[in-house]
């Protein structure tokens, strides 16, 4: 007897409904001759990954694959390989060693280093399957467009990948921030990652597909596919249509903003319909640097960016540095644990001056463009600190004062940590980091991460009712803005701006269009009464009727 | 042997993009027939035209660095390898 599963549940990574084939792929099987030695080996790795390169369909996607070329030809990493060999383990053994050796170098190195290790031991594992025979194989080319259904997908496999052939993505394996996740998202491909037993269950069916809600219909009724198509043409249809200000269907005012990281970004985002920007970050005048940027320095970065933006709002974050973000000049001991250690403004503590004159360059570029920025601090953690920061930041001169809200102590203790405040901000990413207990840089505990979990709904709740009694504005800032249904949510719990990549805003914007407060508040209550980010994904895609 | 010491100029320190056309322009040095080493003062240098052990300096912003070079025309493969040091990649934009 053969058991009949209609659908598979997983986590909703990347928007929108397909209906395809599904092919199910396994890398790294297909048998050819064997390398005859390192040397040879390292060329045909070479040769695979530099076809790899050109052919690449993304810019990310090449710059990845010549940095894996130059391992796989590292004279170092052969030469430790041979010498390996000489001493008696099978050439295979011995590159794959020599590989793990520089990958725990660079991992003990931290940062960006650390996370260029599992791409060393990926080239490892490339040399040694070419001298053990074994190719790496291409994505399935079956002749027609597809869902493509893997483990996991590895940054060599998906740089060829072609949009018009791959039209969706599920992973049994990778979480909402994982690489296929990211990847997805950028080449705006649906898909469901977290997938358990997709391989087994999809191959070879035909497969709806629906990254909105993270489900996979296999063989779906004609009804199912009917309803599926009619609701992506309409929201296709909303969005091509959706300008202006953000409201919801009753009018209520919803800023939609941008997320920015460099002066380029903040100009490419003032040409585009956004209502200014959320989260300005600040660490790219800081970051690496053995000197501080000098006020003026400063003043004509925060200027420009003001300049820009004129009458929109725009919200920086003062330095968010700590050890997993290095500022030598900040003089910043290593941790153990940077995730928990001496960050945000908690670096005010080891250098006041540093933020001083960040506050000042900031109040003197508001003089100068004649507009009135608003400046928040990161990682505040209690109302001291708050009040500390506001006092700093008014006395420098500054009139709008805000606190991001990153830490649990201070949404549960809302009421009082925003008493001398003009705003605050929420980052989902690390308060879900920091309420779910579970490290943003670790793969293996990323499904926990999930914007949609319950308890980090509470926390923005918790943060509203805080904020309400002073009557401030509360925003989102995180990956959670960007959700269109999430969006809805955030706004039934008081958020009024969100703040995203500038290229979600008009699907956030269409879907708010439509719903009034009144609904919001219901599709709120409906994700908080559920018991998991799933069944409140769910609930909230029911009660929308999407 | 000569030998010459470099600030590295690059925001994001020796690795990335800068990392990579340093190794790039060390290995051409090396396929003429001289030998390059790089290292932090009074250790152990490593083979400039080797990525891995390059990155596995850790060499941030503003570090010093020795780099020798032995065989021809040293002191012109020196005097470009030290330009490229100097050079902050990342403030060109791309």
């Amino acid at each position: 007897m053969s058991l009949v599963v209609s659908t598979l549940t997983g986590v909703a990574a990347s928007p929108g409904t397909v209906l395809a084939p599904a092919v199910a792929w396994d890398p790294g099987v297909v048998a050819v001759a064997p390398a005859a030695d390192l040397d040879d080996a390292s060329a045909r790795v070479v040769a695979d990954l530099q076809f790899r390169a050109t052919a690449a369909t993304t810019a990310e996607g090449t710059a990845v694959l010549e940095a894996l070329v130059m391992f796989a030809a590292d004279p170092e990493l052969l030469a430790l390989a041979k010498s390996r060999v000489t001493r008696g383990e099978s050439p295979e053994d011995a590159v794959r060693a020599a590989a793990a050796s520089y990958a725990d170098q660079l991992r003990g190195l931290g940062g960006y280093l650390a996370e260029r290790a599992p791409d060393v031991e990926d080239v490892g594992a490339r040399l040694g399957d070419a001298l053990a025979g074994r190719a790496p194989a291409g994505l399935p080319r079956p002749g027609h467009p597809y869902v493509l259904v893997a483990r996991d997908l590895a940054p060599a496999d998906t740089a060829l990948l072609d949009p018009a052939v791959v039209v969706g993505i599920v992973t049994e394996q990778g979480g909402p921030t994982s690489h296929t996740t990211i990847l997805a998202r950028s080449l705006g491909i649906p898909a469901v990652v977290a997938c358990a037993g997709a391989r087994a269950a999809l191959d070879a069916h035909e497969v709806l597909l629906d990254g909105t809600r993270g489900e996979v219909h296999v063989d779906p009724p004609a009804d199912l596919v009917a309803d599926a198509r009619a609701r992506e043409a309409r929201a296709a249809e909303r969005r091509a249509h959706s300008r202006g200000p953000g409201t919801t269907a009753d009018g209520v005012a919803v800023k939609l903003l941008a997320n920015v990281g460099t002066v380029d970004e903040a100009a490419a985002a003032a040409a585009g319909d956004v209502e200014g920007i959320g989260l300005f970050r600040t660490e790219f005048l800081f970051l690496g640097r053995t000197e501080e940027p000098s006020v003026a320095e400063q003043v004509d970065t925060y200027s420009s960016v003001l300049d820009a933006f004129g009458e929109r709002r725009v919200v920086f974050r003062t330095l968010d540095a700590g050890s997993d973000k290095p500022v030598p000049f900040l003089g910043l001991g290593e941790e153990d644990n940077p995730a928990l250690g001496v960050r945000g403004l908690r670096t005010a503590a080891v250098r006041l001056d540093v933020l001083e004159r960040q506050l000042q360059a900031l109040a003197e570029a508001a003089t100068r463009t004649a507009t009135q920025p608003w400046v928040m601090a990161p990682m505040v953690s209690t109302a001291e600190e708050a009040d500390a920061f506001a006092a700093l930041a008014r006395g420098a001169g500054l009139h709008h004062v805000g606190v991001m809200v990153e830490v649990p102590s201070a949404a549960l203790r809302a009421g009082q940590v925003l008493r001398g405040v003009d705003f605050a901000s929420v980052g989902t990413n690390d308060l879900a980091q920091y309420a779910l207990a579970a490290d943003r840089q670790l793969g293996d505990v990323a499904a926990l991460l999930d914007p949609w979990q319950p308890a980090l709904l509470d926390l923005v709740a918790l943060t509203c009712a805080g904020a309400d009694g002073h009557d401030l504005p509360v925003g989102v800032c995180g990956e959670a803005a960007a959700d269109p249904h999430l969006a809805v949510v955030l706004v039934g719990l008081g958020v009024r701006s969100l703040s995203m990549a500038p290229r979600a805003v008009a699907g956030v914007r269409s879907t708010l269009a439509q719903v009034p407060l009144s609904v919001c508040r219901q599709a709120a209550d409906a994700a908080r009464a559920a018991a998991d980010p799933a069944g409140a994904r769910a609930a909230v895609a029911s009660l929308l009727g999407a | 042997m000569p030998t010459r010491t470099a600030v590295i100029a690059s925001a994001v320190g020796l690795h990335a993009r800068p990392a990579g056309l340093f190794v790039g322009l060390a290995g051409e040095a090396v396929r003429s027939g001289v030998t390059v080493t790089i290292g932090r003062p009074g250790e152990d240098p490593v083979n400039a035209a080797s990525i891995l052990s390059v990155l596995a300096l850790g060499a941030r912003h503003g570090d010093t660095v020795e780099l020798s070079v032995e065989g021809a025309d040293a002191d012109t493969v020196l005097d470009r390898l030290v330009d490229e040091l100097s050079i902050d990649r990342d403030s060109e934009g791309s």
